[in-house]
Parts: C-alpha cells; structure tokens; sequence
C-alpha cells in the first residue's frame, strides 16, 4: 500500500465524505422532483374536490383526502392530550426511580414498534374487542397510541427548555406545583409543543400500515358522515391504485401521490418554520 | 380547600396519563400474546419458526416463517450495507466540515427523506428503481431484494445521519483539541479521536435505523416482489414479515388460524424490535454519560 502524506489523504477523505452527503441528499431530491414534475399535471380543482369514477381510473380522489384528514384529526385530539399529560408527569413530577426507569423504556420500545404491529393490535383490541368496527375511530385511536411516544418525547424537549428559574420565582411566591405548570411552565412550552403536534400531524397522514385493518376502505360511495364510518384514505388510495388496479392512468396516481406529498410537506414546513420564529422570540 | 382538591385530582390524572406507556406496550404484548400462543400450541412454535414453507391457503396449512425471516434479514443486511458507511460519513461531513450555513441545510434535507410516507417512496421505487434493476442486472423482474435493499437505505438514512450527527457533535471540544495539538490534522483527529469517541452514539443510530427497517412494511411490499421462498441471492424476489401481515390480513377469516399465525408473526417483530430498541437505548445512554 502507498503511504499518502497526511496532508493529501485528508483532501481525498473529505471529498469521499462530501460524495457520500450528495449521495444521502439526492434521493430525497429526486423523489420529490419525480412526484412533482409527473403529478402536477393531474392537480385540478375538479381532481381535488370529486368522487372517484370508473373503478377510480377517473374523477378524483375527495373522499380521500377527507377520510385522511378526519382519522387524522380524531387522532391527534385523542394523543395531544395525554402525550402533553405523559410529559409533563415525566418532566415536572417523576423522580428518578424504578418506575421512571420503566416508563422511559416504554416509551423506547413504543416508538419502535413497527407501524404494521400497531395495525395487528389495533385490530385486535379496537376492530374485534371493543367491537368498533373499521371505522375512523378505530383507526384514530390505533395511531393515537402509535404517535404517543413521539408526542411525549417533543413535548418533554419542549417543558425542559423552559428554565428553572421560572419554576423556582413561582413556587416562591407560595403558588403551588401545579399552578406553577398550568401558568408558567405550559405557556412558555406551548409553542414547542405545537410545533411537535404538526410533525406528528404530518407522520400519521402518510402512514398506511396501521390503517390497512382498522380503517381504511378500499371503496366509499359517499363521504363520512361519523367516526363509526369506514373510509377511503390518502395513502391506501395511492397503494391500492399503484399497486393493485390494472391499467390505471399514470397521472392519476402521481396526482395522488403528489397532494399525499403536498399535504406532508406543507404541515412539516410550517412546523420547521414556526420552530425557527419561536426559538428566534424566546426571550431566556 | 377546593383549589387543593382540584389540583390532587388533576396531579392524579397527569400520573395516569404518565404510566399509560408502560400499559399500551404491556397490551400490545399482551394481545399479540394472547392470538399467537393459540396458534403456538396448536401447531408448535419449532414448526412455525424453523418452517421452511409459508403455504397459508394450502391443505394441510404450513406456517413455516423462516423464508419470511431470510427475507427481512437479507433486505435489512442489504439496506445497512449501503446506509450505515453512508449515512456516517454524511454526518461526520455535516457536523465537522460542511460549512457553517451549508450545515443546517444539508441536516434539513436529510431528515425530509423521514417526512415522506412510505408508500410514495414505495411507488416512485416501483417507477423508477424497479424497471432499472431489471435492465441493468439483466433479471427477470426488478421486484427482488436488492431493490428493497436500496429503498430501505434511503429510508434508514435520516436516523442514522441524525443520531450519529448528534454524536459527533457531542464529542467534547478539549479531545480534539489535544489531538490537534499534538500535531494530527484534522482528518487524522476526525478518525482516530473524534470517531472513536462518539463510537457508542454511532451504534446507537445504526441499530435505530435496523429498527426502522425491519419494521418498514408499504415500500418493502411493493417492491420486493412478495415471494415467500427462502431466496437464493439478492437479486430474487422476497417476502418481509412485515409485508406478510398487510398482504394477508385483509383476507383472513378473523380468529381463523391464518389471522392467529399473523398475530404470531407480529409476536417474532415486536419481540426483535424490543431488543433492537433496548440495545440502541442502552448505547445512547453510555454516549450521553460521557
């Protein structure tokens, strides 16, 4: 083997490193060129807001995007709360003990638990047990426990940046622990928890898995009218006319996959930017 | 007096809402426990693990998972093959060299990869990387694992670049200042100094990203061609675990053995992802106590 010099082996590594960042960025680059360029055509306002027709090859995909947007909205309002509540518990209340311990351990393991399992369990205890049918609701409380540790674990990041001493003025002004969260400790965490809230939003509008068997329909007539509903769903949507319609238009399918895009992208751009303004306001 | 009550009541509630974590992993063991060890008794766990044939419609039934496990472990080794030395040199790049207003840019980026739902990236693979591997490795179709492999790369990628970013930049000033010191250059300080410090972090993000591939089910489905047979090389098709529970649950008779063999499969995953977690847990841990 040649002995490079020091100098001439760090100039070759570096560009080895830049080379291998162009090769983590590009496909996420490409990816989203290739939806856009090929979906956009397909954006109508007609595609946005119509029924499917003919075996879903024409007409749009509304019921989707409204099936999408209410299990979604079922879900963070059944997760918001308790994840807010975990965390708190966690960063205001738990001393340093077993059960923290084991309680930092589930979150772990939860978030690591992969999305089809959830949809295994979801249709056991949400679907079967509680017999509540493929419904939104079914669907919704299945990723409200997926989204759990993710939500916890924000809002925990965002209770924490909240300085001590805040907490400290308070208490010693004989207010008591919880008065001192509830007007204190939130309030200044608020925006960091929102932010986290539409990263989630985000997540759980493109996933699939867990939906597959506790939601999601292959084909609705008509649109929800309540959370014990089955519904059409953007990502299945876009699954089932990619993967299992024969001679399904090609821009039919870029189109969805472009408003599923769109619509993923937009809530974590808004998170990303509105994470930027608050850390920019913040006055400690 | 009333303020008190309220506040214990609602302190009550937020402990609740604390230990609920610890009771949804205990259900969800529970209830995967509970419609797998049915179908363990009933048609032996040796069977169902060591198996070599999935014929879940056929008559008798087989419920060999092993081609299903071969095939989660081939598109996994295959997807940390490509991403880890990737993935970590993007992060030394991005935390040590990039320039300053470049950094947080490149680290965007990244990480939007994780903001894509999983089916898009499964489709654009199926339009795009699918036909090219059936062109370019000359195979009779480019459903196989390698392709799975690729996308599942890409998939692992924010997770890993993230983590070991952290871990990179956590390093602690004073070692490379010493090893600058004694002389090294900079690139001689990266490998030997900072690299070797943030060794447990790096681990760390690597087993995260093993987690999120063996648990990664829509762009696996639609990409690797779905065969469950024990594959002879990288270049045929495969069939995850994670791909055999969405392919086949829709058309199980709910309670049915098939639906219990399902949850079974959903038993092997959660109890690999557990210790996946547990492992990478335990080295973020030491990385932060440094």
């Amino acid at each position: 083997m040649i002995k490079l010099s020091p100098k001439l082996s760090q100039k070759l590594s570096y560009t080895l490193l830049f080379c291998a960042t162009i090769l983590a960025i590009v496909p996420v680059v490409v990816v989203i060129f290739i939806i856009i360029k090929n979906g956009a055509s397909a954006i109508t306002w007609e595609f946005l807001t119509s029924m499917p027709k003919d075996g879903m090859r024409a007409g749009g995909i509304l019921p989707a995007i409204l099936g999408t947007l209410s299990i979604v909205l079922c879900a963070i309002s059944i997760t918001l709360p308790i994840g807010v509540c975990a965390a708190i518990y966690l960063n205001e209340y738990a001393k340093d003990n077993m059960l923290t311990r084991i309680i930092n351990l589930a979150i772990v393991n939860l978030a690591g638990v992969p999305s089809v399992v959830y949809g295994l369990f979801g249709l056991g205890i949400f679907v079967m047990f509680l017999k509540l049918g493929v419904s939104i609701i079914a669907g919704a409380l299945t990723l409200s426990i997926m989204e759990l540790p993710v939500i916890i674990t924000t809002s925990r990041g965002a209770l924490r940046s909240v300085p001590y001493s805040f907490r400290e003025a308070s208490l010693s002004l004989g207010v008591s622990r919880w008065q001192t969260i509830r007007y204190i400790v939130l309030p200044n965490a608020l925006p960091g928890i929102l932010t986290g809230a539409i990263l989630s939003i985000a997540r759980i509008s493109g996933e699939t898995a867990p939906i597959l068997f506790t939601a999601a329909a292959f084909y609705v007539p008509h649109l929800p009218s309540s959370v014990f509903d089955q519904v059409m769903a953007l990502p299945y949507h876009l699954y089932i006319i990619a993967t299992q319609i024969p001679n399904m238009p090609k821009n039919i399918i870029f189109g969805t996959a472009l408003v599923l895009l769109m619509m993923v992208l937009t809530m974590s751009l808004i998170a990303i930017v509105a994470r930027l303004y608050f850390r920019k306001k913040r006055k400690w | 007096m009333k303020r008190k009550i309220i506040d214990a009541i609602i302190e009550k509630i937020i402990f609740v809402c604390g230990i609920l974590a610890i009771v949804f992993v205990v259900l969800i063991f529970g209830f995967l426990l509970k419609e797998g060890l049915g179908f363990f008794q009933d048609f032996g766990i040796i069977k169902f693990i060591a198996g070599k044939f999935w014929y879940p419609s056929s008559s008798p039934a087989q419920f060999g998972i092993l081609p299903l496990i071969m095939g989660s472990l081939l598109v996994t080794v295959g997807a940390c093959v490509i991403a880890v030395p990737i993935g970590v040199m993007a992060a030394l790049y991005i935390s040590e060299i990039a320039p300053k207003g470049v950094k947080d840019v490149l680290k965007s980026i990244v990480e939007l990869m994780a903001a894509i739902p999983s089916v898009v990236i499964g489709f654009v693979g199926l339009v795009t990387l699918v036909p090219l591997v059936r062109t370019l490795f000359d195979v009779p179709t480019g459903l196989t694992a390698f392709s799975g492999s690729i996308m599942l790369a890409f998939m692992a990628m924010p997770t890993i670049v993230t983590i070991s970013e952290d871990a990179i930049r956590s390093v602690p000033w004073s070692y490379k200042e010493g090893a600058l010191a004694l002389g090294a250059t900079k690139w001689q300080t990266l490998r030997r100094i900072v690299l070797k410090a943030a060794m447990p972090g790096i681990i760390a993000a690597v087993m995260l990203g093993i987690g999120r591939v063996i648990g990664e089910t829509m762009a696996v489905m639609m990409i690797t061609g779905n065969a469950a047979q024990i594959p002879g090389s990288i270049f045929e098709p495969v069939r995850t675990m994670t791909a055999t529970i969405a392919a086949e649950m829709g058309e199980t008779v709910r309670g049915g053995i098939h639906y219990k063999a399902l949850f079974g499969i959903g038993l092997v995953l959660f109890v690999i992802t557990f210790l996946v977690n547990f492992v990478a847990d335990l080295f973020l841990g030491k990385s932060k106590n440094k």
